[in-house]
Formats: C-alpha cells, sequence, structure tokens
C-alpha cells in the first residue's frame, strides 16, 4: 500500500540532496572538527559552510548561529539563557498555543517562582498585541512567541510583535521551527533577538536544530562543556546531521517560492474540497495568516483517532488534537485556547504537506476521507441528536 | 501509534451491533461530548430473560468503539444476573488486552451496562455517591476507591488511565494517593503546611534540607553552600568552591536549590545569593 504522507510539521523526509551531502561524513570523513590535523580540519570547514548557509536562509551571520540537538534545545536555550543573564528579573511572557517546548518549560518555571503571563489568542488563534504591551513590565526576562502554529499554522505578527518587545529593552525569543523554510524570515529586518530552527522541519534530520542569538544579546551557555560553538554549547557537534541542515537550508531557500505557490494549492484543494463534501467542518485558525502547507480541520460528533486510525487502512498519514491519540485526557491546548468547542476539539485533523505532495495524492485523500467521516458519524449517538436538534423547532 | 491488538483493531473496524435495538428494555448511557467518549447501549430481552440482541451507538477512539462492541457481544445470550458480573476486565480481556491507557474506555462500557440493567428494572438513576474528587472529569471517591480495588490499581497514573481521574489539572492528586493508600492500609503522608511552621521551625527545617538533601549533591561535584540569613521567605545563601565559580550557578541556585527548599519545608521560598 502507498504511503501518503501528510503530517509534515510533525517531521519530513530527509531530501535525497541533504542525504548525499551527508554520507560522507559518517565513514570517509570522519574527522573531528576541533583537531588540529588536516583530517578534522576539513571537516571543520564543511561545517563552516552549513553555518553560513544556516544563517543566509533567515538573514544572520554565521556568528550569530549556534547548532543544538533540536529545537526544543533551542526553546529551551534561549529562554534559560535569557533567565540566568537577567536573574533580577522574575516575569516571563509567552502565549497559550505555545509548542510543548516553550510551554512546558515556561510551566515549570512558574512552578520554580518565576511569574509567567500567558496570552490568550481569539477564536481564530490570532494574538492581539496590545495584551503584549500591557504584559511588559521592568521585571520582564524574556518574551517568548512563536512564528507560526505548529497545529492551526496561524502566523502572528511577529514584526509588530518584535518592535514592541525590544523596544522595551526586553530579549524576544522566537520559535520559528514551523515557519523557517515555509515563509521567508529576515532577522535583519525583523527584530528578533533569538530564534529557534529544527532540522527535521524542513528535510534534514531529526536531532538537529540551531539558534540564532542575535550579535549583543546577552547569553549564558546551557550546556556548558569544551570550547565548541565559541563556549556556547559544549559537545562535540554532530557533524553529519549539521551538513544535513545546512543543505536542507539551502534547499529550503530554493523551495520558498514553491511553499508558498504548489503546496499553497494543494492545501486549499484538500481543504476547500473536504469543506464541500463533509457537513459540519470547519477550518481551525486564521485562513489569511496561514502557514501554505497547513491545515487543521475540525470534524464534528466524531474523535479524531478513531479518524487517523481508519485513514491509515488507506496509507493516509497526518494528526489530530484530539486527547486520544497523545494519550493526555484533555484535547488539544491550541484549539481550547481559541475557544473551539468540545464537540470539534475532539475530532481535529491536521494536515501539514510538503512539496514532495502530489495533486493525485491530494485527490485519493478527498475521495476517502468523506465516507470514513460519515461511517464513524453513523457510529456516534451525537449525530443522530445533533440532526434532530438542527430541526428542532423549538429550539429553532 | 497505540500498540492495539489485531482484535481490538478488527472490533473497530468491523464494528458488531452498531445502533439502537427496537423498543429496547434497556438503555444505559455514559460518558459526554467534553471527556472526549461517550457510550449509548441498548438492550432487548427474551421470552426466558436472557439479553436476545444489544446494540451501541459510541463517540471515541478506536478502543472506545472496540470496547463497546465487544461488550454487546459479550452480553449477547445472558440473563441480566449474569450481564450483571461483567466487568472492564472481561472486556479487556475479550479484545486480548487494552494498552493501559485506555482502560477507561472499558470501564465506560462497564458503567453503561450497569445503567442499562438498572434502567430496565426500573431503578431511578443513582445518584451522584460519594464526594467529587476530580473536578475536571467529576469522577468521585466511591468510584475511584471501586477502581482501586477491582483492578489492583497501585499508582494515580494507574487510576487516572481507569477513570480519568487526575487526567486534567492534576490538582487532585494529592487526594487519589490518599484513597490508594487507605485501600492497602497505609498511613498518610502529612505534609507540612506553611502556615504549621512557626519562624524557629522554618529556619531548622531549612537547615535540615540544606545539610541532608542540598549540600552532599553540590559536595559531589565539588560545590557547598552556606546558610547566611532567613529573611521572612528569602533564604540567604553563599556558594562555596566550584558552584561559586560556576557559570551556571544560578541554575543550581533556582532550579535546584530554591526547588528543594520549596519542596521541602515551604513553597513560598525563595534563594537569593550573596556574594563574596
Amino acid at each position: 500500500m502507498k504511503v501518503i504522507y501528510t503530517d509534515n510539521n510533525a517531521t519530513t523526509q530527509v531530501a535525497p540532496e541533504v542525504l548525499d551531502e551527508m554520507l560522507p561524513y559518517f565513514h570517509d570523513l570522519y574527522g573531528n572538527p576541533s583537531s588540529m590535523h588536516s583530517f578534522g580540519g576539513q571537516v571543520a570547514r564543511k561545517l563552516k559552510e552549513a553555518r553560513q548557509k544556516v544563517a543566509s536562509l533567515i538573514g544572520a551571520t554565521p556568528d550569530e548561529i549556534l547548532f543544538t540537538g533540536c529545537g526544543t534545545e533551542s526553546d529551551s536555550t534561549a529562554i534559560q539563557a535569557a533567565i540566568v543573564s537577567h536573574p533580577d528579573k522574575r516575569h516571563i511572557i509567552t502565549t497559550r498555543v505555545e509548542h510543548p517546548a516553550v510551554k512546558n518549560l515556561c510551566e515549570y518555571l512558574e512552578k520554580n517562582g518565576y511569574r509567567v503571563t500567558f496570552l490568550p489568542v481569539d477564536r481564530q488563534g490570532r494574538l492581539n498585541p496590545e495584551d503584549l504591551y500591557k504584559s511588559l513590565s521592568k521585571d520582564t526576562a524574556i518574551v517568548s512567541i512563536m512564528w507560526a502554529n505548529n497545529e492551526t499554522g496561524v502566523i502572528f505578527p511577529i514584526e509588530e510583535i518584535a518592535q514592541i518587545v525590544t523596544q522595551s529593552g526586553v530579549v524576544f525569543h522566537t520559535d520559528a521551527v514551523q515557519a523557517v523554510g515555509k515563509i521567508p524570515i529576515d532577522v535583519q529586518k525583523i527584530a528578533v533577538d533569538m530564534l529557534s530552527l529544527s532540522g527535521h522541519k524542513i528535510h534534514a534530520p531529526k536531532g538537529i536544530g540551531a539558534l540564532y542569538v542575535r550579535k549583543g544579546t546577552k547569553f549564558t551557555p546551557f550546556l556548558i562543556g569544551g570550547h565548541q560553538e565559541k563556549g556556547r554549547r559544549g559537545g562535540t557537534e554532530n557533524v553529519a546531521s549539521i551538513i544535513g541542515l545546512g543543505k536542507a537550508c539551502e534547499l529550503a531557500g530554493e523551495h520558498i517560492k514553491e511553499e508558498n505557490k504548489p503546496v499553497r494549492y494543494l492545501r486549499d484543494k484538500l481543504e476547500n474540497e473536504i469543506l464541500k463534501r463533509v457537513p459540519n467542518a470547519m477550518v481551525n485558525g486564521d485562513r489569511e495568516h496561514r502557514l501554505p502547507n497547513t491545515t487543521s480541520i475540525s470534524f464534528e460528533y466524531v474523535e479524531g483517532e478513531a479518524i487517523l486510525l481508519m485513514m491509515n487502512e488507506f496509507g493516509i498519514c497526518a494528526s489530530s488534537g484530539s486527547a486520544c491519540t497523545s494519550g493526555s485526557l484533555e484535547p488539544s491546548h491550541v484549539l481550547r485556547a481559541m475557544g473551539v468547542p468540545f464537540t470539534a476539539a475532539h475530532g481535529s485533523i491536521r494536515f501539514s504537506l510538503s512539496i514532495y505532495n502530489t495533486e493525485e495524492e491530494i485527490d485519493f485523500i478527498i475521495e476517502e476521507l468523506p465516507p470514513i467521516i460519515e461511517r464513524l458519524r453513523e457510529l456516534s449517538p451525537y449525530w443522530d441528536q445533533s440532526k434532530t436538534a438542527a430541526i428542532d423547532p423549538v429550539q429553532g | 501509534m497505540w500498540d492495539y491488538t489485531d482484535k481490538v483493531v478488527d472490533h473497530f473496524l468491523h464494528p458488531r451491533n452498531v445502533g439502537e435495538v427496537e423498543n429496547p428494555d434497556g438503555i444505559g448511557e455514559e460518558g459526554s461530548l467534553a471527556c472526549g467518549d461517550a457510550l449509548k447501549l441498548t438492550f432487548k430481552l427474551d421470552e426466558n430473560k436472557r439479553i436476545k440482541d444489544a446494540k451501541f451507538q459510541t463517540f471515541g477512539c478506536a478502543s472506545a468503539i472496540a470496547s463497546s462492541s465487544a461488550l454487546t457481544e459479550i452480553v449477547k445470550g445472558m440473563t441480566l444476573e449474569e450481564a450483571q458480573k461483567v466487568t472492564n476486565d472481561d472486556i479487556a480481556r475479550y479484545l486480548g488486552g487494552l494498552p493501559k491507557e485506555k482502560m477507561h474506555c472499558s470501564v465506560m462500557g462497564r458503567d453503561a451496562l450497569e445503567k442499562a440493567i438498572a434502567y430496565y428494572r426500573g431503578e431511578a438513576e443513582k445518584e451522584i455517591e460519594g464526594e467529587i474528587v476530580c473536578e475536571c472529569f467529576g469522577v468521585t471517591d466511591v468510584e475511584i476507591e471501586r477502581a482501586v480495588r477491582e483492578s489492583n490499581l497501585t499508582t494515580v497514573e494507574d487510576v487516572t488511565d481507569y477513570t480519568k481521574a487526575g487526567g486534567g489539572c492534576e490538582s487532585c492528586h494529592d487526594k487519589i494517593q490518599e484513597i490508594i493508600d487507605e485501600v492497602y492500609g497505609k498511613p498518610h503522608v502529612v505534609r507540612l503546611k506553611p502556615a504549621g511552621l512557626t519562624n524557629i521551625q522554618k529556619i531548622k527545617l531549612i537547615e535540615q534540607t540544606l545539610e541532608r538533601e542540598i549540600k552532599p549533591s553540590l559536595q559531589k561535584d565539588g560545590g557547598d553552600i552556606e546558610l547566611i540569613d532567613v529573611d521572612g521567605n528569602t533564604v540567604i545563601v553563599k556558594l562555596q568552591g566550584t558552584c561559586a565559580t560556576c557559570v551556571a550557578s544560578q541554575v543550581t541556585l533556582k532550579h535546584y536549590v530554591e526547588a528543594k527548599l520549596r519542596e521541602l519545608v515551604t513553597p513560598e521560598l525563595v534563594v537569593q545569593e550573596i556574594q563574596s
């Protein structure tokens, strides 16, 4: 059975060009880039090249790029570096819809004496910069706000947010893991102090990330060890993966237009056809300011895990904000923060596409998904009730 | 992805007895949209008072649908006395097991069956027994105690897997632990509350915690800590040895020293370092 992969916000396939670039560094070129001999030196040169490529994608300079193990490490490094560098400040601002890498860390810090403001979002998942402005105080050590949401794809107005934060003299970090490579980012034009990105979201392997740290930003290392990364993150570099990340960033720069046109076309076709063919379905989040590859669709009165498993029978891979898929008992904190009702939050499905998806695949999903929803609704006690409620003359 | 047995997958993809029995003798509804799963069970008896037909409608995940399907298969042909003895473990066993995080799906089946039998017998819907312990999912102490006894649950996590209690805001975890301890006859762990500590007691407890818990750990890495003063809830300390020169000393202070003191003395404490 052919696999139709539409879960690219979870992870992406490693691009063949990326793998080709990495392979020699597992066998022939295995030197340590910190070594003084030329065998290690040639690896160090390749690392330098990769750093340049990562920096280029976001408009940074190479010495502002710090390689990490993943997006989570980048987020953690940024936030912990800021609070340790400003020990007199005990306030953090973030949002209610952050990825667990930021959300759970902030909740942990809250339990340990920090005051955390979790900014709300509206029904479309949008943030009101006015709320942020009012929350800033002299005690604020860092503001950490994601660039684009991983579940809905909603893009926050980072330029405006960055301006508000940095004008107040507060450090601004953005988790741009979902945005990098999908929309143009230029840190020369937008006043972010720190920015997290992750390799496996842009066709590099899992286990490699990077943190942009603007020159002049107060920084205390999170991982203390050797002199690697100019003493900002100890530990021998994950050489092959860094080289893969460099290549992936180079490709992402070339593909950004494709993300914005062909991928957007496929996403819109998928979304519009589903909405046309399936009653009681709705898109979660602002449809205008959104990543071109992502759609979160809720199907009322059915449950997300059941939809995913039935789609799995057809080889279709997606993800869900339902509680049952994650092992938790509460549905997605993002959808709940947006005020998506339980009738819909439990039945949400996220499709996230990549340049490797084809129109044929999208057509296949459009054909197979509506009967799946219909089948599950036949099982659901609420589906009958909803139809009765809809024609109830008393209820109008 | 959940590690479902072939039988769970089979009952999910090919559920048996879907729908509502016409003119049912028994109707039992359990769960809600907010909770993420719900089941409506209906059955009809034959002339010998055996369950001739049973059907279900379920909103929920694969294991909720499979558990409902299994339940209807299990009870068909049973007398009500026999059906009354069906447990959630019987449902899980019939399916070759469920992931432990999904055991609450089988409990939902058992509860719906009990309600359907009570409906047939004309018994008034039971009032909620006991006190609500988990506000998020509306689970009472009686329900938790029953689950602990019936399924030999020993941890809060187990209780959450079987009843959902404690799966939301987690503020009821201490209470759940108390119920587990009561069932197994263990004494409750009485935690000191800040209001219960005099200043002298607080300072003594801080000193003890530093000596017994914190210092040995720091000394292992060549560091140390000295208590300088306690001003209200502010604990003033001085780092020594390698801790004094460590670039991550603030992390140690906040994430280890302060966290430990808050855990073992009182949650209001704030640790401040005095520089030499």
